[in-house]
C-alpha cells in the first residue's frame, strides 16, 4: 500500500480510507508479515479451531428445528419403529431432525462428529505442547487456559449428546446425578437445584440447552480468542534447527504463506469431517429410543471423552461408608470425583510442578526434543497410559462379550493393570529416550552408517560413514544439559539452612530429573570427530547452498527488530 | 439423507364387517365339531400313537447323545440337569440354536451349527415332552407377526430385553463369562421359544407377563433389528461409543494428520 500516490483502483481507495482514519497499515503490515514456524505437530491446534468453527456452524443450523422441551408428545413423524410412542418432544425433534428435515440427519452427524474431533484435536494437541516442553515460561498461563478449554470441551459435549433425551443420553445423566446425589453433605440440594426437583423433571433439559448452546460456547469463543492473542503475542515456539536461536523465529510470513496453508488445511478439515458424517453412523439416538428411567441398556457407553470417568466408576471397588444412618458412597466420589479433581490439578499445575522440580525460570522459546527429557516424556506417557486403562475399563462389558471372556475376571484385571501398567511405560519410556539421545550422540560423532563397506588394502572391512546434514547437527545440538540442582541445604556454619527440608526434596528430584540424561559430546570431541571426515568442507557448502535454497523459496531468517522484537 | 425405515407395517388393525366374521365363525366351528365327531376316536388313537412313536425313537436318539449329561431317564446328572418338565419347546429350541449336545462342559452353551435334523428333534422333543408336562413347540400362527406393532414391540423389547441383549440386539456381558447372546441370527421361532422357556440365566416371559400379542411385537421388532438399513451410514458393528472412539482415533484423526504432515513437508 503506497502512501504516497493517489490510489486509483476501488480498492486501493477503499484502503486510504480506512488508513487515513485509523492508520491500520502499519499494524497490519506488522501482523502480515509475522513469521511463524512450521512443523506438522504445530497444526493439531488448528484442528482443534476449525472443528469449533465446523460446531458453531453446524450448531445453529440444528438450534433451527431443535426443541429443547421434557413436554411429553406421541412421536408422527416417518420413522414406523417408533410411531405412536410416548417421547419428550426434545427427543422427537431430534428424530425429525434425523428423518424429516432436509440435510438434518448429516448435520447431526456433522456436529457430532466435529465434537469428537474438537476435543480429541485439543486432547492431542496438549500432548504435543507437553511433550516438546512448550509450556514452560513464558508460556504458563496458556498451559492454563488450554486445560480449561480440554474441560469445558468435555462439558459441551456432554451436555451437547444429553439433548436429545435419548435412552443412552438419559442412563448417562442419571449416572451423573447420582454422583452430584453423592457428594456429601450438598450432594441432595445439588442435585435437586440441577434437575429442579426429583430426577428427571422437566426443568432439565431447558437449562442445559441455554449452557451448550450459550454459556459454555460464549466462555470457550473468549478462551480461544484469548489463547490465539497469546500464541501471537508471545511468538510461536520453534524446533532447534540452522539459524534458530532463542531469540529469533524461522518460518514463513503470516501472509500469503501461512494464510494460504491455513485457510486450504480448514477446507481439509471441514471436508473430512463432512466426508465421515456422510458414510459414518454416529449416535443413531432412534436405535436407542426415548429416555424413561425405568429402562437401561446392555453395553452403555458415554462418548470417547467422558469415557475414563465411566471406567474409573466401573473399576472402583464397592465401598460405602454408614454413619448415623448417612451413606458416604465412596465408590462413586473417589472415581467420579476426587479423582478427575486430582487429574484436572496436576495437569493444570505441571508447568509449576515442573519448575519446582527442576529450578529452571529461563524462558524457552526452543522446544525440547521429547527423547532429550526423558522424565517428563516418561511421566507424560505414564499420564497416558493411566488414562487409556481407565478408558478401556469404561468398555469392559464390550471387551468381555466381544472376546467371549469373563466380565469380573477383567474387571479385577484392570483394577491390578491400572497401577502396575503406567509404572512400566514410565521405565520402558525412559529407556527408550535415553538410548536415543545415545544414539545422537553417535550420530554426531560418527556420522550415518551408509551401509557401504570399504575393504583395506591389509583385508580389514570398515564402513564408510556420511557425515550429517547441518540441519540434522543443529537439531541434535539444540539439546540443552541441564545441571542438577544444588541448593543450600546447610548454611556457611553448618547449621541447616532455613529451607532446608525443601531444598533437599528439590535437589533429589532435580536429580530424579536430569542426572540419568547423557551428555552432549564436548566441543573438542565434536572437532575431533570433524577431522575424522575428509569432506568436512563439503558439509559446509551443503549447508550454505540449503540456507540459499531456503531463502529462495520465499523462506525468511527473521531477525527480532525494533517494532517486533521477541519479548525478551 | 433420509432414511426408509424398512418395515412398514401398519398399526392400525384393519376392521371387517362383524357379521361376516361371525358367520365365518360359525361355519367354521360347527365343520369343525363335525369333522371332529366323525374322526375323534380315529384321529386320537393314530397321534397318541405316532407321539409315543417318536417319542421311543427319540428315548434312542436321547440315550445315544444326551444321556451321558443328563442322565439316562433325562433325570440329570453331574453334567448337566434334569429334563423332566422343561418341555418340548425347551428341547427345540436348544437343539434347534446348535447349543445342545453341549460341546464342552463350559459356563454357557454357544450358538452353533445344529447337530441334529429338524425330524430328529422332533422325536427328541416328544420323548422330553413324554416325561413331564411343560411348554410345546409354539404354532406357526403364534409367532407370526405379519400384523403386528414394530414400535409396540420396541417399547417392550427395550423394557424387557435390552438390558440384557442390548438396544441394537448385539447382546451384553452378564456376571462370571456368562452373556446374553446377541440376536441377529435368531428365528422368531426361536425367539417365541426363547420366550416361553428361559434357557439359562434368561428369565421365563410366560403368557401372563407379556401376552402372545405382544410375544409377536417382540418378534417383529427383533426382526426390525435383523434387517433394519443404517440410515446414518455405516453404524461400525452399532456397538455404540466404543467403536465410534477407535474410528475416531484411527482413521479419522489419522487421515487429518496425515494432512497435517502432507502439508508440513510440502514448507521445506
Ligand atoms: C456335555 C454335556 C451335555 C450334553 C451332551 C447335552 N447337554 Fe443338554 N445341557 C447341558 C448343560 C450343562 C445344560 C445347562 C446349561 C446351559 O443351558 O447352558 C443343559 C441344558 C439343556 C436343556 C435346557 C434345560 C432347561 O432347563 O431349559 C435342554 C432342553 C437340553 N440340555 C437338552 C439336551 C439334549 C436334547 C441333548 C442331546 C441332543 C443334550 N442336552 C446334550 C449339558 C449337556
Ligand atoms: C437377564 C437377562 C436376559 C433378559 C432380560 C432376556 N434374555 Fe434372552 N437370553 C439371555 C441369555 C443368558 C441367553 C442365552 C441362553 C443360553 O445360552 O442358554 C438368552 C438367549 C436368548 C435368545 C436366543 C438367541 C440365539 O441366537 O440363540 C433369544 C432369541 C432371546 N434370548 C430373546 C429374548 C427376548 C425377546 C427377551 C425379552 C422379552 C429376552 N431375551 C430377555 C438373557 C436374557
Ligand atoms: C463448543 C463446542 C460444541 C460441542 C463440543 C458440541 C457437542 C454436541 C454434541 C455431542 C451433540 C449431540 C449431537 C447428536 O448426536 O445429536 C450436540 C447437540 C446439539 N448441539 Fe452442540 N456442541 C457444541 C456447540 C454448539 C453450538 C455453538 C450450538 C448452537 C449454536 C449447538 C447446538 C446444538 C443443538 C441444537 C444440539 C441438539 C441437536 C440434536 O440432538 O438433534 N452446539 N452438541
Amino acid at each position: 500500500m503506497s502512501t504516497s500516490t493517489q490510489p486509483s483502483t476501488p480498492v486501493g481507495k477503499t484502503a486510504r480510507w480506512v488508513d487515513d482514519r485509523y492508520t491500520t497499515s502499519n499494524a497490519l503490515r506488522r501482523n502480515l508479515g509475522k513469521v511463524f514456524p512450521d512443523h506438522w505437530s504445530f497444526m493439531l491446534g488448528e484442528v482443534a479451531l476449525y472443528s469449533f468453527v465446523i460446531l458453531l456452524l453446524s450448531g445453529t443450523y440444528l438450534t433451527l428445528f431443535f426443541k429443547p422441551s421434557m413436554v411429553d408428545v406421541i412421536y408422527n413423524g416417518t420413522y414406523v419403529p417408533l410411531k405412536g410412542v410416548k417421547m419428550t418432544e426434545a427427543y422427537a425433534s431430534s428424530l425429525d431432525i434425523s428423518f424429516d428435515v432436509r440435510g438434518g440427519l448429516l448435520m447431526r452427524q456433522i456436529h457430532h462428529w466435529a465434537a469428537l474431533f474438537f476435543v480429541g484435536a485439543m486432547t492431542i494437541h496438549m500432548f504435543r505442547v507437553f511433550f516438546t516442553g512448550a509450556f514452560r515460561k513464558p508460556r504458563e498461563v496458556n498451559w492454563v487456559i488450554g486445560t480449561v478449554l480440554v474441560l469445558l470441551g468435555i462439558v459441551e459435549g456432554f451436555a451437547g449428546y444429553s439433548l436429545p433425551d435419548d435412552l443412552l443420553s438419559g442412563t448417562g445423566l442419571r449416572i451423573t446425578q447420582g454422583i452430584a446425589s453423592a457428594i456429601p453433605i450438598v450432594g441432595t440440594y445439588v442435585s435437586f437445584g440441577l434437575f429442579g426437583g426429583e430426577f428427571p423433571g422437566t426443568d432439565f433439559l431447558p437449562r442445559l440447552y441455554a449452557i451448550h448452546i450459550l454459556l459454555i460456547p460464549g466462555i470457550i469463543l473468549a478462551l480461544v480468542t484469548a489463547h490465539l492473542l497469546m500464541v501471537w503475542y508471545q511468538k510461536h515456539t520453534q524446533w532447534p534447527g540452522p539459524g534458530r536461536t532463542e531469540n529469533n523465529v524461522v518460518g514463513y510470513r503470516f501472509f500469503p504463506v501461512y494464510m494460504a496453508k491455513a485457510g486450504g488445511f480448514f477446507f481439509i478439515v471441514f471436508g473430512v469431517t463432512t466426508l465421515i458424517s456422510a458414510f459414518v453412523t454416529i449416535n443413531p439416538v432412534w436405535m436407542f429410543g426415548p429416555y424413561t428411567p425405568d429402562q437401561v441398556s446392555a453395553g452403555s457407553q458415554p462418548d470417547w471423552y467422558m469415557g475414563f470417568l465411566d471406567g474409573a466408576v466401573r473399576v472402583m471397588p464397592n465401598l460405602e461408608l454408614v454413619f448415623w444412618h448417612h451413606t458416604l458412597s465412596l465408590n462413586l466420589i473417589v472415581p467420579a470425583v476426587v479423582l478427575p479433581g486430582i487429574m484436572t490439578l496436576l495437569l493444570g499445575a505441571y508447568p509449576w510442578i515442573e519448575q519446582f522440580v527442576t529450578g529452571d525460570k529461563r524462558e524457552h522459546h526452543l522446544l525440547d526434543r521429547p527423547r532429550n527429557t526423558p522424565t517428563r516424556t516418561a511421566l507424560g506417557v505414564t499420564a497416558i497410559t493411566f488414562y487409556l486403562m481407565l478408558w478401556v475399563s469404561g468398555a469392559n462389558d464390550i471387551i468381555a462379550t466381544t472376546f467371549e471372556s469373563s466380565i469380573n475376571a477383567i474387571t479385577i484385571s484392570l483394577r491390578i493393570l491400572l497401577f502396575v501398567v503406567p509404572p512400566i511405560a514410565f521405565t520402558i519410556t525412559k529407556r527408550i529416550c535415553l538410548s536415543l539421545q545415545r544414539r545422537d550422540n553417535d550420530k554426531l560423532l560418527h556420522g550415518h552408517e551408509t551401509g557401504r563397506l570399504l575393504r583395506l588394502p591389509h583385508g580389514e572391512f570398515v564402513e564408510i560413514h556420511a557425515p550429517l546434514t547441518q540441519k540434522e547437527q543443529a537439531e541434535i545440538l539444540g539439546k540443552v544439559d541441564m545441571p542438577v540442582l544444588a541448593l543450600e541445604t546447610v548454611d556457611a556454619n553448618g547449621v541447616a539452612a532455613p529451607w532446608a527440608l525443601v531444598n533437599n526434596l528439590r535437589n533429589r528430584l532435580s536429580s530424579w530429573f536430569y542426572a540419568i540424561n547423557v551428555a552432549k559430546p564436548s566441543p573438542a570431541e565434536l572437532e575431533a570427530a570433524a577431522g575424522h571426515f575428509s569432506h568436512v568442507s563439503a558439509v559446509e557448502l551443503e549447508a550454505t547452498h540449503r540456507h540459499r535454497e531456503f531463502e529462495a523459496l520465499g523462506g525468511v531468517l527473521h531477525q527480532p527488530s525494533e517494532d517486533e522484537s521477541v519479548n525478551h | 439423507m433420509k432414511g426408509k425405515p424398512a418395515v412398514n407395517v401398519s398399526s392400525s388393525k384393519r376392521r371387517r364387517p362383524m357379521a361376516a366374521g361371525v358367520l365365518l365363525l360359525l361355519a367354521l366351528v360347527s365343520t369343525g365339531a363335525a369333522y371332529a365327531v366323525t374322526t375323534s376316536a380315529l384321529s386320537a388313537k393314530s397321534s397318541s400313537a405316532a407321539n409315543a412313536d417318536n417319542a421311543r425313537q427319540g428315548k434312542l436318539l436321547f440315550t445315544e447323545g444326551c444321556s451321558s449329561c443328563h442322565g439316562l431317564a433325562a433325570q440329570g446328572g453331574s453334567n448337566g440337569p434334569s429334563l423332566v418338565g422343561v418341555g418340548a419347546a425347551a428341547v427345540d429350541f436348544q437343539v434347534g440354536t446348535g447349543r445342545m449336545p453341549m460341546a464342552a462342559a463350559g459356563v454357557q452353551a454357544r450358538r452353533k451349527p445344529p447337530v441334529y435334523t429338524q425330524a430328529e428333534i422332533d422325536k427328541l422333543a416328544a420323548y422330553v415332552a413324554s416325561l413331564g408336562p411343560g411348554p410345546s413347540v409354539p404354532k406357526a400362527s403364534q409367532y407370526d407377526f405379519s400384523d403386528a406393532n414394530v414400535a409396540a414391540g420396541g417399547e417392550i423389547y427395550r423394557l424387557n430385553c435390552s438390558q440384557c441383549h442390548n438396544y441394537a440386539g448385539k447382546g451384553g456381558a452378564l456376571s462370571d463369562g456368562k452373556v446374553a447372546p446377541q440376536l441377529m441370527d435368531a428365528s422368531p421361532k426361536q425367539i417365541y421359544e426363547a420366550m416361553i422357556t428361559g434357557p439359562q440365566s434368561m428369565p421365563v416371559f410366560s403368557d401372563r407377563q407379556i401376552p402372545a400379542k405382544n410375544k409377536q411385537e417382540i418378534i417383529a421388532y427383533i426382526n426390525y433389528l435383523q434387517s433394519a438399513p443404517d440410515p446414518g451410514g455405516s453404524a461400525l458393528g452399532r456397538l455404540g461409543p466404543v467403536t465410534e472412539t477407535v474410528f475416531l482415533f484411527t482413521v479419522a484423526i489419522g487421515a487429518l494428520v496425515a494432512f497435517a504432515i502432507w502439508i508440513g513437508s510440502k514448507a521445506r
